[in-house]
């Protein structure tokens, strides 16, 4: 009841406010209800706001150029009309503020039709400028406003995901994408410059990150031409028309936003994204090259995910990255077949090591350590793994000496030539060693980990096998596809009957544990 | 008909082809030269013989194509009814062979409608062969008489011609005037006398063997007389005999009849019962050797090893080659405990259910024994026996495999009785779990145990039909129970201990749906695993069921085999325990070296290797040693080297460590271990860290033989050498530590470098052409086989239209001719015809004229 007397209220104001410049005044009604608390009344009075400023602004009824003080307006000398307007143009101030000031309200319905409300206005100040032109074919567009709404879509306490995905749509547009963009980097400067001394908050660079995540710029030149804000004619002179002023701003975007001292999990989340959707954007990619060195240079899954990054660089920008392949080696550790990334890396450690221009000795060290690593991997690493040491033992056939070496004379070994210890692979004599491990794991208890073993036995065959299908394998998959294998025969059964739960006489588990 | 005619053209031109004229006329031959010489393909019109072929089309067609066109005006036919006078699969010669029999048939038929009585008659120039023959049969008989001579010499004559001259001269025998007649004459009389005596001899022999029959006819006649006589007396006898039978004989033919007592086989002494346990577990053993080693595809693939010489070598074999799954089923077991029963039907017949259980009754109650009928009596000892007889057969086994058990197993029979005097008799196999558990729930563990033993014996597959998927069920149903007791706090495992027997014994007897049961049970564990760890990253340690199910596994199911239905996914939902829960309590511990122990009873036999349990081992002694910088080993996912959890293990009260009993870990409390003082928990600790210890010798011993056992056990043997004696364990702890770093030592480290098999030689290549598929040419390549017969098909029609279209012209063209011809002729004739009347006329008017002229002269 009481909504709806006040919706019909609002529309009674609006329509008086509409009417003529002497009902001017409810439009502090207007506003005292945006003030409110109750969600209802509040979207009420956003959705009667769009449509006031909304026809005010296309009827030109705002004052146009510098905003003067408004007491001073007042008291001025000047024709009603200019009063009026600049009186008018600051309550559409206020109104602007108070939405902005909406997108960190709790209810979501909320946050989302402030947006919609602030976008609407983007879009018909830029249509209507509330700027003077300084001269001709001036380049006008809401800078101050859109910087509002993204300094509201990237707060520092709580999470904002929601209404940055639904800020996506506008994204789609270049000149909203390339003021965003620009906004981005002056927020950062202000957040980071006000939050010197306690840190700048992780929730702030989280919502940075899910915002400019989302920022993906066009491929082409002529793929521009999606503006939120219609001109007559767009001149090529304008920034915001051209790709590469749009890529210059991507890549202050993203300097300003990875030169700061981030979360570890960002870290991540970035080196994730870099080689997709960051590295095609920049004018100048080699300017990453400190930040990936650096996370390179951290370990662990850190350093595998910023692998693909540096390829990319080496591969296509001609990046001199020295002891690349060390570095690599060093990152064979037992966790490597734990960690989530696990696929990446090997994805990746398969391309590095297929160059046939690579040393004996270095491709001997890989394939001992991976071997030797091989030895705590949970099968379905090791499924991956194995053919992945035959594929190196094809490539390079001067490493086969690791599974055939029928010289008598070294026979009677008394410990492993290879030392795991070594960082540097040309020292770690692997190429003086056998692949005992895989005569290990050919006993191994998964029957497929022991036949994939198996293949040492005979002269590896000349094809190498592809372990792009091996790569993602999860142990839940290994288990159904055990269970969906089909018995030919019979079920074999158990001979020996059980005395118990613990088994039979001699069972280790009656040894070790008790019932009671 | 252009088109028939056509076909036939052609079939003769393809005809003519394979013979050809052997000397043709050099102008009449027409050569089709060919520019290209294509190997392969067949060249059917290079020569052509123009004329020859012009020639017979055209005599083709004044046969055919003329005679119609001659008759086209006719309406009367001329048929033809000569026998297969236009068939030309008939030979000429048979033709008339069959045209001779139509026409003696015919005579025949005319002849014989009037003459009903009269055969058919053979005449031999016509004579009757009938009459011949009677004829001879009278000569022969016949003595030699002038008659015979007379006509001997009628049929000399008759031969030689001039019969009537020699009659005549035959009068004038005795004078030999003429040497010539006379000559001859002496010739056939020789010739006379020799056929004479060779017929004499002839009818001699044949008068003895007429002689002979009828003698011989003549005793069989008696011999037959007497032999129809005697047959009817006994017949007669017989007749008398049979309304009274004798006692006696009836006696004598049924003592005579009577199923004989089989002699049965002795009983066997205990020393060869063992002997035969021994042999099949020998057997068994074997078996599972093989599957082990992972041989049993390629043993499958062997032919059957005898061979019949019938056999086509074409790999059919008539029965499955069944002895393994008869070794699988277990057989002994399984035969005992289907044996009674069969004897049990096979005695008792159609006697009801009610009656047995009544029997079984009567027999566990001692009171009701007296009173039963005597009928019964020795049903009931038989019944008795035979169950004494289950039960020394199963005490004799568990003397055998466990001689040591036996005065609990005494114990336990007891208590076992005093559970069967509680309960009903008969249980209706459960339908649903909810049923099985109020079966069950509010029972002590040995009436439990009853209640389910009765319920298979009651619902025993060879009682009725629906009993086997009852009993599948019953098993999906325990296994249920078993998980709801190990999931009650506090869990019944005494319960479960005894149910595993009982479910060991179901398996036994449906692998097949144990299998599959379990391994759901198996896959909703790993299932549930998984999605923990989709959602958090990480998944707890499962509860004491999935412990217990997965000890269940290895219980009912060998867990030696290169791969099994059940065990192998068992063994990778152990891995996915031991490699994904991370360890955050102590109970973790505990449930973690309780698998540990499960996967080394799993690969106790076959020794195959499992890294994760060296993982966890290694693991679990650095969560037992304080926290280190530098720990100079590397842990492996998912234990961490610092951390919250990292020294869960560490016990650093002294007094506790000196009163730490050894003892198992006990199973029942993992879920409860909270609750325990402090110093139940340390020594639970100490338990753990020696029930790792312990495994890890144990570990040590089986991969004795591993090439890479160093390098596997590096991490444990930093930990023991640097980590762990610093912990100040009790002392039985420490000794075992040095003895497992003794034995470590030992070790010999041997490395062989390493061989590959020596790969067969690569044949040499043989340049032997590839065989394949003659493609015709001038066809359509590379199309499937409908559109190409398609194809074929068109061209084929195109061909054939073409001809026909010719032949239809040509045809056309021999008529026009024809006609032209009719029409020449027909003017030709009719100007011969007027030029002849003219000249008539002419000579008419000229002799006319030349009269009138002779009468003007005259």
């Amino acid at each position: 009841m009481e909504s709806e007397s006040g919706a019909a209220e609002l529309g009674r104001w609006l329509e008086a406010a509409l009417k003529s410049r002497s009902g001017a005044n409810a439009v502090f009604d207007i506003l005292g209800v945006l003030q409110s608390d109750e969600e209802d009344d509040i979207l009420s009075a956003t959705h009667t706001c769009s449509r006031l400023f909304g026809a005010l602004l296309e009827r030109g009824e705002l004052f146009v150029g510098h905003l003067p003080e408004e007491e001073a307006a007042m008291a001025g000398s000047g024709s009603a009309l200019q009063k009026y307007k600049v009186w008018m143009r600051h309550r559409y101030n206020s109104c602007c503020s108070r939405l902005a000031g909406l997108l960190g309200h709790r209810s979501f319905k909320v946050k989302e039709l402030a947006l919609c409300t602030l976008m609407k206005f983007v879009q018909l100040e830029g249509a209507h400028p509330l700027e003077k032109s300084k001269w001709e074919g001036n380049y006008l567009f809401p800078r101050g406003l859109l910087l509002s709404v993204v300094a509201g879509l990237i707060p520092t306490e709580v999470d904002s995901s929601l209404l940055i995905s639904r800020f996506q749509e506008y994204l789609e547009h270049d000149d909203v994408r390339y003021h965003t963009m620009q906004a981005v980097v002056d927020l950062v400067a202000r957040v980071t410059d006000t939050h010197q001394q306690q840190g700048v908050p992780p929730m702030f660079w989280n919502n940075t990150f899910t915002l400019i995540s989302a920022v993906s710029l066009p491929r082409q030149q002529s793929d521009i031409s999606n503006f939120y804000v219609k001109h007559k004619e767009m001149l090529e002179k304008w920034k915001v028309t051209q790709l590469k002023e749009h890529k210059h701003v991507f890549e202050k975007m993203w300097f300003s936003f990875l030169k700061h001292k981030l979360p570890v999990s960002l870290y991540k989340k970035v080196l994730v994204i870099v080689q997709d959707s960051i590295l095609p954007h920049m004018s100048q990619p080699s300017l990453m090259i400190d930040f990936l060195t650096n996370a390179y240079d951290i370990g662990g899954a850190i350093s595998l995910l910023a692998l693909h990054g540096l390829f990319i660089l080496i591969h296509q920008h001609n990046l001199e990255y020295p002891d690349f392949y060390q570095k690599l080696y060093s990152l064979l550790e037992p966790s490597v077949f734990h960690v989530k990334y696990r696929a990446r890396f090997f994805h990746l450690a398969d391309l590095f090591l297929s160059s046939s221009h690579l040393p004996a000795y270095l491709v001997a060290a890989f394939a001992k350590r991976l071997c030797r690593l091989s030895l705590t991997a949970p099968p379905e690493a090791l499924l991956m793994v194995i053919p992945f040491i035959c594929n190196l033992l094809r490539r390079h056939p001067a490493c086969k000496a690791l599974i055939h070496r029928p010289s008598v004379e070294a026979s009677g070994l008394t410990a492993d030539p290879y030392d795991m210890k070594e960082e540097d692979p040309a020292k770690s004599h692997a190429l003086e060693s056998c692949l005992w491990e895989l005569k290990t794991l050919q006993r191994h208890y998964h029957p497929e980990v022991a036949r994939a073993a198996m293949a040492i036995n005979q002269a590896l065959s000349p094809h190498e096998v592809s372990i792009a299908q091996l790569l993602e394998l999860s142990p839940y998959e290994i288990f159904e596809k055990d269970f969906k294998k089909e018995e030919s025969g019979p079920v074999p059964l158990e001979f020996l009957q059980p005395q118990g739960l613990l088994g039979r006489r001699g069972d280790l588990s009656g040894e070790h544990f008790t019932l009671d | 008909m252009g088109k028939a005619r056509g076909k036939a053209l052609g079939s003769r031109a393809g005809g003519r082809k394979a013979k050809p004229p052997a000397n043709p006329n050099p102008f009449e031959v027409k050569i089709n030269r060919q520019k290209f010489q294509i190997l392969g393909r067949k060249t059917r019109h290079d020569v052509g013989l123009p004329g020859i072929s012009r020639a017979k089309a055209i005599k083709k067609r004044t046969q055919t194509l003329l005679k119609e066109y001659k008759e086209r005006d006719k309406s009367n036919v001329f048929t033809d009814k000569r026998f297969g006078e236009y068939n030309t699969k008939i030979s000429p010669e048979e033709k008339m062979m069959k045209r001779f029999a139509l026409e003696r048939q015919r005579n025949n038929e005319k002849k014989s409608i009037y003459n009903l009585n009269e055969d058919e008659e053979l005449t031999h120039y016509g004579q009757s062969l009938a009459d011949i023959e009677k004829f001879n049969d009278i000569v022969d008989s016949d003595s030699d008489t002038e008659e015979r001579g007379m006509l001997s010499a009628e049929l000399t004559a008759s031969h030689f011609g001039g019969g009537g001259g020699l009659l005549r001269k035959k009068a004038s025998e005795p004078g030999e005037e003429e040497e010539k007649p006379k000559s001859r004459k002496e010739l056939i009389e020789e010739l006379i006398a020799k056929s004479k005596q060779e017929k004499r001899e002839r009818q001699t022999q044949r008068e003895n063997a007429l002689e002979l029959t009828e003698k011989l006819d003549s005793d069989w006649k008696e011999i037959q007389f007497l032999l129809s006589h005697k047959t009817s007396k006994l017949e007669k006898k017989n007749k008398e005999e049979k309304p009274k039978p004798d006692a006696y004989d009836i006696m004598v033919r049924e003592l005579g009849f009577e199923m004989k007592a089989q002699p049965s086989d002795r009983m066997k002494t205990e020393e060869e019962l063992a002997e035969e346990e021994q042999a099949r577990l020998k057997k068994l053993e074997a078996d599972r050797l093989r599957r082990m080693l992972g041989k049993e595809e390629d043993e499958n693939v062997k032919k059957p090893k005898h061979m019949s010489a019938d056999d086509l070598n074409d790999g059919f074999v008539l029965d499955k080659d069944d002895r393994r799954l008869l070794s699988y089923k277990d057989g002994k077991i399984n035969q005992e405990m289907d044996d009674p029963n069969e004897e049990e039907q096979a005695q008792e017949g159609s006697e009801e259910d009610s009656e047995r259980e009544g029997d079984k009754e009567s027999d566990t109650g001692d009171s009701e024994e007296s009173d039963a009928p005597d009928s019964h009596s020795d049903l009931e000892s038989d019944v008795d026996s035979e169950e004494e007889d289950i039960v020394r057969e199963n005490q004799k086994k568990k003397q055998l495999q466990a001689p040591e058990k036996k005065p609990s197993d005494a114990n336990q029979k007891a208590r076992m009785e005093a559970a069967r005097s509680e309960l009903p008799y008969t249980f209706a196999a459960p339908d649903s779990y909810e049923e099985l558990k109020s079966l069950l729930s509010g029972k002590t563990t040995e009436q439990q145990l009853v209640v389910v033993e009765r319920i298979q014996k009651c619902n025993h597959p060879s009682l009725a039909v629906g009993n086997k998927a009852k009993l599948e069920k019953l098993f999906g149903f325990l296994l249920e129970y078993i998980g709801d007791l190990a999931t009650k706090a506090p869990p019944d495992l005494k319960t479960i201990d005894k149910l595993v027997v009982q479910l060991y014994n179901l398996c036994q007897m449906f692998p097949e749906f144990a299998s599959s049961s379990v391994k759901f049970v198996l896959r909703d564990v790993v299932h549930e695993m998984e999605e923990m760890i989709e959602i958090k990253g990480r998944a707890a340690f499962p509860g004491l069921d999935v412990l217990i199910y997965l000890k269940i596994t290895g219980i009912l199911f060998p867990t030696s085999d290169f791969w099994h239905p059940v065990v192998t996914p068992a063994l990778v939902c152990m891995s996915q325990i031991l490699t994904k829960c991370p360890v955050t309590s102590l109970q973790d511990v505990v449930k973690g070296l309780f698998v540990c122990c499960l996967f080394l009873e799993y690969v106790s036999l076959s020794q195959r290797f499992v890294p994760e349990l060296i993982n966890f081992l290694a693991g679990v002694l650095h969560i037992a040693t304080p926290n280190k910088g530098t720990p100079g080993y590397t842990l492996v996912h998912p234990f961490k080297p610092l951390g919250r959890n990292s020294e869960l293990l560490l016990v650093s009260d002294k007094e506790d460590m000196d009163t730490w009993p050894k003892k198992g870990l006990p199973l029942s409390k993992v879920n409860g271990l909270k609750d325990c003082s402090e110093t139940e928990t340390n020594h639970i600790r100490l338990s753990c860290v020696s029930v790792c210890l312990n495994l890890i010798k144990r570990c040590l011993a089986m991969y004795g033989t591993l090439p890479s056992l160093p390098e596997i056990m590096k991490p444990v043997k930093v930990l023991l050498k640097e980590h762990i004696p610093e912990c100040g364990h009790p002392r039985e702890l420490q000794e075992l530590c040095q003895s497992i770093l003794q034995e470590m030592e030992n070790q010999g480290k041997n490395y062989q470098p390493l061989v590959c098999e020596k790969s067969k030689p690569v044949p040499l290549k043989l340049f032997t052409p590839k065989l394949v598929k003659v493609l015709e040419f001038g066809r359509k390549q590379g199309s499937s086989k409908e559109e190409q017969e398609r194809k074929r098909l068109i061209h084929k029609h195109k061909r054939e239209f073409k001809g026909a279209v010719r032949e239809i012209r040509k045809d056309n063209q021999f008529l026009a001719r024809m006609q032209l011809t009719e029409i020449m002729e027909r003017d030709s004739e009719r100007k011969r015809k007027v030029k002849q009347l003219f000249s008539s006329l002419a000579t008419q008017e000229g002799e006319w004229k030349a009269l009138k002229r002779k009468k003007f002269k005259k």
